[in-house]
């Protein structure tokens, strides 16, 4: 278990399991987009502008599911004080801030046609913006510090109290009257979406979180690069010229 | 687990039921602020005062829409089917406005009425094929049908 947070036995690893990631995203994404974008058919009551779904629903999945693999790290960076969970820390920030930016324009740009309004201050919203704030508070705290691994503790700890902010965002829907509807899928219960679109939906959603996966490793790879680039492992897994002097 | 780092999770396993604690309670005394409106049948209660601008959400009665012929004037009925409140709105309704339908409006209340300045669609969680929808206002039709049949006889 520890042999793989010691950075050149993951940096290889991670990149034996890299493209396998990249090809499940294809497997699952294209089918899903191809078919929800075009065949699908149109909804009996918003017609075509439904389709952002497909995009909207995935990618707000992931900005959830990437914060809570964040605050993991984070525990695990400040009990064990290992580099690699600090860098996941740090990898993982940008992905999820960026899934969650989506989410929200996506979101907008459905709602002005759907329900008349670009925004609204309802609580399903506001949640979701304060976790982008969050997702860009690691990030700046992160480079607030002189010495990185600091600013990465200072991150991680940051990261874990913003993990309150999870269950709200996906409560929000029960626990009080939003302008955003409620949950559409499911796990326990039957799902309000006809078959003839949910497989398309949850097709979308293994597609956007074998993205994240895929994002990831690759982010984390550079960032050890980066972080042990004094180190021979580096020089050597580069084939620089260096190693042999 | 290494003494040191047993604390550590400690702290953080405390860290995060405080903050849990805090948040929780911090909800519950904001509960009904965070609501984003008020159903007729608050509004029936006196939860909010005449003339305070609030929002209204709920579902536009059937038939209950009324267009005036030279300008935008528009009243309909807002209800949670228990209670119902009267809404006039001047404006262009959304694409998605639809008798049976739920709506959110801001305004205010005079005199019983909500004079509305604006009116959102509010979308609910069920998507399907028209023909789908179809077959189940059809499949709802002739249920209702049967029943008054059978109570008819």
């Amino acid at each position: 278990m520890t042999r793989y947070a010691s950075p050149p036995v993951f940096y290889r690893t991670a990149g034996l399991w890299r493209p396998w990631m990249g090809l499940a995203t294809l497997l699952f994404g294209v089918p899903a987009i191809v078919y929800g974008l075009y065949f699908a058919p149109p909804d009996y009551l918003q017609g075509e502008s439904y389709r952002i779904i497909f995009i909207h629903v995935p990618c707000a999945w992931v900005s959830m599911f990437a914060y809570v693999a964040m605050a993991g790290a984070g525990a695990a960076a400040l009990i064990w004080h290992t580099k690699l969970s600090e860098l996941a820390v740090l990898a993982i920030a940008p992905i999820g801030a960026g899934f969650t930016a989506l989410t929200l324009l996506t979101g907008m740009l459905w709602g002005r046609p759907t329900w008349g309004a670009y925004w609204v201050w309802d609580a399903r919203l506001t949640s979701e913006l304060v976790l982008l704030f969050l997702y860009l508070g690691v990030i700046g705290l992160a480079n607030a510090y002189g010495d990185s691994r600091r600013g990465a503790r200072a991150a991680a700890l940051l990261a874990l109290v913003g993990l309150v902010n999870l269950p709200i965002i996906h409560y929000s829907v029960r626990w009080w009257n939003t302008l955003h509807q409620g949950e559409t899928v499911r796990i326990f219960g039957e799902s309000s979406m006809h078959e003839s679109m949910l497989w398309a939906l949850l097709a979308a959603a293994m597609a956007a979180k074998f993205y994240f996966l895929w994002s990831l490793l690759g982010r984390l790879r550079l960032n050890l690069l980066i972080a042990e680039r004094e180190k021979g492992w580096v020089a050597r897994e580069l084939k620089l010229e260096s190693a042999d002097a | 687990m290494h003494p040191l780092r047993k604390q550590r999770l400690i702290a953080i396993v405390a860290l995060l039921i405080g903050l849990g604690v805090a948040s929780a309670f911090t909800l519950a005394a904001l509960n009904e602020n965070l609501d984003h409106f008020y159903s007729p049948t608050d509004i029936n209660e006196g939860k909010v005062a005449e003339g305070k601008r609030f929002r209204l959400g709920g579902v536009v009665l059937e038939d209950s829409t009324e267009r005036s012929a030279e300008t935008l004037e528009v009243s309909f009925v807002v209800t949670d089917r228990i209670e119902n409140t009267p809404v006039r709105y001047s404006g262009i309704l959304p694409d998605l406005y639809k008798e049976g339908q739920s709506v959110i409006a801001t305004g205010s209340l005079e005199n019983g009425v909500f004079k509305a300045t604006e009116v959102l669609a509010k979308h609910d969680e069920n998507y399907m094929p028209a023909e789908v929808a179809d077959a189940i206002a059809k499949a709802k039709a002739k249920q209702a049908a049967g029943g008054a049949t059978e109570s008819m006889q």
